[in-house]
């Protein structure tokens, strides 16, 4: 009985996350632009997108390979399974020994070096140009993942990420080597999201490209894939901000349907508002240039490095 | 039992040897010598598998040849038995590939005889009781291989390539010749029997830890000693130098552990910030290196540098938890650290091997000169690309797996009490994670520029695919990594003797875990199982691609690029190696490798181009060898002058060689 | 409970660790001055939160003195300076962001081991508030010793002093006079240290480093 409980938790945990990503994306555009006093897209707008690309002729390039075909759904599937690895509204996933945040981090690299080679497949150099860059900056990004997993894990006594929330649930305290890891996955998660700051996702200017420039050759059901797996990739890391920093209300244990209710609710309240912080964040500060991205990432494998040296030092930090 | 048949074997290999030399202007010589090694080998690997996974004890051998009252002592024990799998893997893979391979070779004699040389040395180095017998097998291995580095002698690079390795190699030797020369004592005990019976002082242990470093570390290509690495691994036939970046440098690991580990006593807490200082610093720039290089298989002997670092981290942590009694740990850092070997000595042979095809198939080494060979030669593209992803430490392959032991060995270490210790592995652990991603960085570079885009040169533009040796060589390797990643528990429990020889404990049993997964510490703590993320992964796909072509529309069109509007069907307006890599260099390289990007740019009006010039420069070349050869070149020119004194020089100069013994005897006695 | 008070403290601590790190990063003169400001405040809040711990009200003014003349007072005159001066731009530093992040992240490792080793029998927290505290110290000395600009070396001594100001407190309370004579002396520095800047900027039309040491008579 609990295993098949197990089981429909880590089943509708894959659907749900599935459903929920476009529905992120659409707010946070929504609430982008009435930051700006527009009146913006819809919220189920980007439902609507991925149904027009799926609808769509492909439009392959000529020398274009079976890895150019093949990669969307690679990098898809990688970042899926990641995303149903975070735990979101309830701890008990019956698959979360599998996969630890090491794995998770490991699992979207593979997912990343697969986008940068379809960059490269086409021989464009606007391609080239966002290969390049992207992995210029995985070169600190992942880096400072680690890093930040190491503190948790120091903290929490494991990599597990089901763990990390049922530790922190229990023992909620405000470390200085927590807070210095929070600061860490923010940066983090804004490089590896190509948000302001670090990349401009509406933009299609070549300067200012790197994830758009990767996937400039795409159109028709590979693009809506890759879209798809984008905002995906937005959802894990406001999930894994929640689970690791704010896990309250997450349903632990053996709980009930209203602990799973609440944590449902307690979900879709942290997505709501680590959306709006993502888009007060991004309309209040102006992109980088890209040379200045390496030094705004040093800066979070620094703060990573600096959380560990102290837990190293002192467990009391 | 094992050890005779182990040393038959190699006595076949010196007999192929022979053989190659009387046979080698036959047109079949290749396919028979290449054909005796592979059975040789496979058979040493099935000598070996029954060894270790069979937990036999240790088997002694003595032969009365060599020195006369110490005769020639062979022994396998578990650690043997792991590095004879490791090593015999790999030449089987290389012997078959070679079936193909060689085929191309153009001087054939110049290689066949030195090949089987070659492998007899590596091995007879693992069987080696005593230190003679290892040093003749370590000579013999460097030897040979020297003179396959030196195959294609006409080419300048390579003679200058082998000129430095033999420089390395004997400066290495000699350290090791140092090393056991210590640990022997003036009473001459040579077998490592008696060595391990006897207690050393601490600071002669001490010494010697840094001369096995020295001296093994050179062979494996640790940092500063690589720099021969890089020259002579590109310079041998493929083959060749999957051998020496896969194999060779992990008979050097072996040396390292089978002095430090085996013949040391227990070891002190200070011993193991050498060997994670140089370790951490080989790691990173092992891998910088190998993103400022054009030259494919220069590149991969540059990330041959990194991974040895890799491993020296390992081994390192190991012998800080066990100078801190901390078996356990120590036990999992040591496993990590045999793991990584194996899995190196797996996919780096593949990809010298993807490079060796692409030698033939094109003629051109420089990836610059390559491009579009995806769709020209799509099998070897493709474990090319399953050997990138290995390395880049990405599940479900091996490379993750091995990363994953290593950081979980780190995250044990603030339980170390030494203040060294503690303030260095958390930068040892960052450390790891950088080499890691850049990794990733150089290889997808490597892998788009010559597989990808649109080819650059006719060469390139007309490749076929190799032959099918090669190809299966290749894929049984991808085979390999494959299951060594997704099945890594049964790796773990059959090197668990050799860790326990060493360390005195091993990692839990890892088949009693339900599920395949691997538990390297406590359930609790954390675990992974690889299977299971490759079932996923594959069943995620085939869910989505499924979905797609159901709801989706079917239509395709093929077309120019779009390129933005802008197409240009000039390959040359591609993106090329180094401007790939300008991101890193400019971001890692100004610092450490002193990288510079100048342009000239003609004033408005004069027609001629615009130059970019890209120069790296290797500061531990500037800093430490080139000094040290001027030193040399000058003082031999000095001494020169000892060849032209008159007649009464010389006498002066033996008389005052006597006066000055005379007067050491006075004094001292 | 206690541990809570310890969590916080460390938090604050910490957390003016992060803004000296922040004033390490920046390399334009108008966020330095936002960003030391914020440093001032992280002072005023952990400063205020051991005049809570430890029931001691006169730390409580040491808080209002560090907002009130470092958070508020200081930041907008030396805002004022810069715009008179018209030094508005970039902060030239010496051998780059990411080595000066690494050289302080060497301070901080340096201070850790210190304060542990020194201070092995004391009180934990007060000795952890301490490692931080020196931290602060090291970390606003590197930054006077990596900018080429006046302005940017006078925030670097704030910063030194700020974190003096949070060892003091720390270490279980300092007598008020000490502080404001502190204080009275910081600003009589920082107007000794203004007018100097007036005269070097009328005399030199630069206040830059590389130029006034032409002038000083040594030849290099």
């Amino acid at each position: 009985m609990v295993l098949i409980l197990d089981l429909a938790v880590q089943g509708v945990q894959m659907l749900a996350v599935l459903a929920l990503a476009p529905l992120l994306l659409g707010f946070t555009r929504k609430v982008k632009a009435r930051l700006l006093r527009r009146q913006g897209p819809p919220l189920l707008q980007p439902y609507r997108d991925l149904l027009r690309l799926s609808r769509k002729e492909v439009v392959l390039a000529e020398n274009a390979s079976w890895l150019f075909r093949s990669a969307p759904y690679m990098i898809f599937a990688a970042t899926w399974v990641a995303a149903a690895l975070v735990p979101t509204f309830a701890t008990g996933l019956h698959f979360s020994w599998t996969a630890d945040l090491i794995a998770i981090a490991a699992l979207l690299g593979s997912a990343r070096v697969f986008l940068a080679l379809v960059g490269m497949d086409v021989g464009t150099s606007f391609g080239g140009i966002g290969s390049s860059r992207e992995m210029m900056f995985a070169s600190l990004a992942e880096p400072a993942m680690i890093m930040i997993v190491f503190v948790v894990a120091l903290i929490a006594g494991s990599t597990q990420l089901s763990h990390i929330a049922i530790f922190r649930q229990e023992h909620a305290s405000l470390r200085v080597s927590l807070g210095l890891a929070l600061v860490a996955l923010v940066i983090v998660a804004l490089a590896e999201n190509a948000r302001i700051p670090v990349d401009n996702p509406a933009t299609h200017l070549e300067l200012t490209m790197v994830h758009e420039a990767m996937v400039l050759e795409y159109s028709g059901r590979h693009l809506a894939v890759i879209e798809l797996a984008a905002a995906l990739k937005l959802l894990l890391y406001v999930s894994l901000v929640g689970c690791i920093f704010f896990p309250w209300g997450i349903a632990s244990g053996e709980p009930s349907p209203a602990a799973y209710a609440l944590g449902a609710v307690t979900y879709l309240a942290k997505l709501a508002a680590g959306g709006f912080l993502l888009v007060a964040f991004e309309t209040s500060i102006a992109k980088m240039r890209v040379f200045r991205v390496p030094e705004f990432l040093g800066a979070a494998l620094m703060l990573g490095l600096l959380g560990t040296l102290l837990l190293f030092v002192s467990r009391t930090f | 039992m094992a050890v005779s048949a182990t040393l038959a074997a190699i006595a076949v290999l010196l007999g192929t040897a022979a053989l190659a030399i009387a046979v080698h202007r036959r047109p079949s010589a290749t396919a028979l010598i290449y054909g005796i090694c592979l059975a040789v080998s496979l058979l040493l690997l099935a000598l070996a598998g029954t060894s270790l996974l069979g937990r036999q004890p240790a088997q002694h051998l003595t032969l009365p040849i060599g020195l006369p009252w110490l005769g020639a002592r062979f022994r396998i024990d578990a650690l043997t038995a792991f590095f004879q799998i490791v090593i015999n893997l790999g030449a089987a893979a290389a012997s078959l590939y070679a079936l193909g391979y060689g085929r191309h070779e153009e001087a054939p004699g110049r290689v066949l005889p030195f090949y089987p040389v070659f492998l007899a040395g590596m091995n007879l180095v693992l069987v080696a009781d005593d230190a003679f017998t290892f040093l003749v097998a370590w000579e013999f291995m460097s030897l040979s291989s020297w003179a396959l580095v030196l195959a294609h002698h006409h080419d300048r690079e390579n003679a200058r390539a082998g000129y430095i390795y033999i420089l390395m190699a004997s400066f290495g030797t000699f350290a090791l010749l140092l090393a056991f020369g210590l640990l022997a004592g003036p009473s001459g005990q040579y077998a490592f029997g008696d060595i391990r019976g006897m207690t050393h002082a601490g600071w002669l242990e001490g010494l010697v830890l840094v001369l096995a470093l020295v001296g093994a570390g050179s062979k494996a290509g640790l940092v500063p000693l690589h720099v021969w690495l890089p020259l002579a691994h590109p310079a041998a036939p493929s083959h060749v130098s999957a051998l020496m970046s896969g194999v060779m440098t992990k008979v050097a690991i072996y040396g390292f552990i089978r002095i430090v580990f085996d013949l040391l006593g227990p070891p002190s807490w200070w011993w193991s910030l050498p060997v994670l200082g140089l370790a951490s610093a080989t790691a990173v720039l092992g891998v910088l290196y190998a993103l400022m290089q054009r030259d494919l298989k220069r590149l991969l002997a540059y990330s041959t540098v990194e991974n040895v670092g890799i491993v020296f981290i390992g081994l390192g942590l190991a012998l800080a938890f066990m100078a801190n009694n901390m078996a356990g740990p120590a036990a999992l850092a040591f496993t990590a650290a045999l793991f990584h070997a194996f899995n190196h000595s797996l996919f780096k042979s593949l990809m010298f091997f993807g490079a060796g095809a692409v030698l033939t198939a094109t003629g051109a080494r420089d990836i610059e000169k390559l491009g579009g060979l995806i769709l020209r030669m799509p099998q070897t593209a493709f474990v090319f690309l399953g050997g990138v992803l290995a390395i880049s430490a990405l599940p479900p392959l091996n490379g993750f797996v091995s990363e994953w032991l290593m950081f979980q060995a780190v995250l044990l270490s603030p339980d170390l009490p030494q203040w060294g210790l503690k303030l260095s592995v958390p930068a040892v652990g960052a450390m790891l994670a950088l080499a890691a991603a850049l990794s990733a960085a150089c290889f997808v570079r490597a892998f788009g520029i010559a597989f990808l885009g649109r080819p650059r040169t006719p060469e390139a533009a007309e490749a076929a695919e190799v032959d099918t040796a090669s190809r299966a060589s290749m894929f049984v390797l991808l085979a390999l990594c494959l299951i060594a990643g997704v099945l890594p528990g049964l790796l773990i429990d059959a090197i668990a003797p050799t860790v326990a020889g060493q360390i005195g404990q091993s990692m839990p049993a890892q088949s009693t875990i339900p599920g395949w997964s691997i538990v390297p510490i406590a359930e609790s703590r954390s675990s992974y199982n690889g299977l299971l993320v490759f079932i996923f992964i594959t069943v995620s796909t085939l869910v989505a691609i499924q979905f797609i072509h159901r709801f989706a529309s079917d239509a395709l069109r093929r077309a120019p690029a779009w390129d933005c509007g802008f197409p240009n069907s000039d390959p040359a307006t591609q993106y090329t190696a180094d401007s790939f890599a300008q991101p890193v260099r400019r971001v890692f390289g100004e610092n450490v490798l002193m990288a510079r990007d100048t342009v000239d740019m003609p004033p408005p009006g004069d027609p001629r181009p615009a130059r970019l010039t890209v120069t790296v420069r290797d500061p531990i070349w500037e800093v430490a060898y080139a000094p040290l050869s001027s030193f040399i070149s000058y003082a031999a020119e000095q001494l020169n002058h000892l060849q032209f004194l008159t007649i009464r020089r010389y006498l002066s100069l033996v008389f005052a060689a006597l006066i000055i013994l005379l007067l050491g005897v006075a004094i001292w006695s | 409970m206690e541990r809570f008070f310890l969590d916080v403290a460390h938090l604050l601590a910490g957390g003016l660790v992060l803004t000296s790190f922040m004033l390490l990063y920046q390399t334009r003169m108008s966020s330095l001055l936002v960003v030391f400001a914020l440093q001032a405040f992280v002072l005023t809040l952990a400063v205020g939160w051991q005049a809570h711990v430890q029931h001691a009200p006169h730390l409580y003014i040491t808080a209002a003195i560090a907002l009130i003349l470092k958070a508020l007072i200081i930041p907008y005159a030396l805002s004022r300076v810069v715009v008179r001066l018209g030094i508005h731009r970039s902060i030239e530093t010496v051998g780059g962001i990411s080595l000066t992040m690494l050289a302080g992240m060497g301070c901080v490792a340096l201070s850790m081991v210190v304060m542990m080793k020194a201070m092995a029998a004391a009180d934990p927290l007060t000795r952890e508030d301490l490692a931080f505290a020196l931290s602060v110290v090291l970390l606003g000395m590197l930054i006077m010793v990596t900018r080429r600009n006046a302005v940017s070396q006078i925030v670097g001594f704030m910063s030194v002093e700020n974190g003096l100001i949070l060892a003091a407190a720390g270490a279980k309370g300092m007598p008020l006079v000490v502080e404001i004579s502190v204080a009275f002396s910081v600003l009589v520095a920082f107007i000794v240290i203004g007018v100097f800047l007036f005269r070097i900027r009328e005399r030199f039309d630069s206040v830059e480093l590389q130029v006034l040491d032409d002038y000083r008579g040594e030849r290099r």
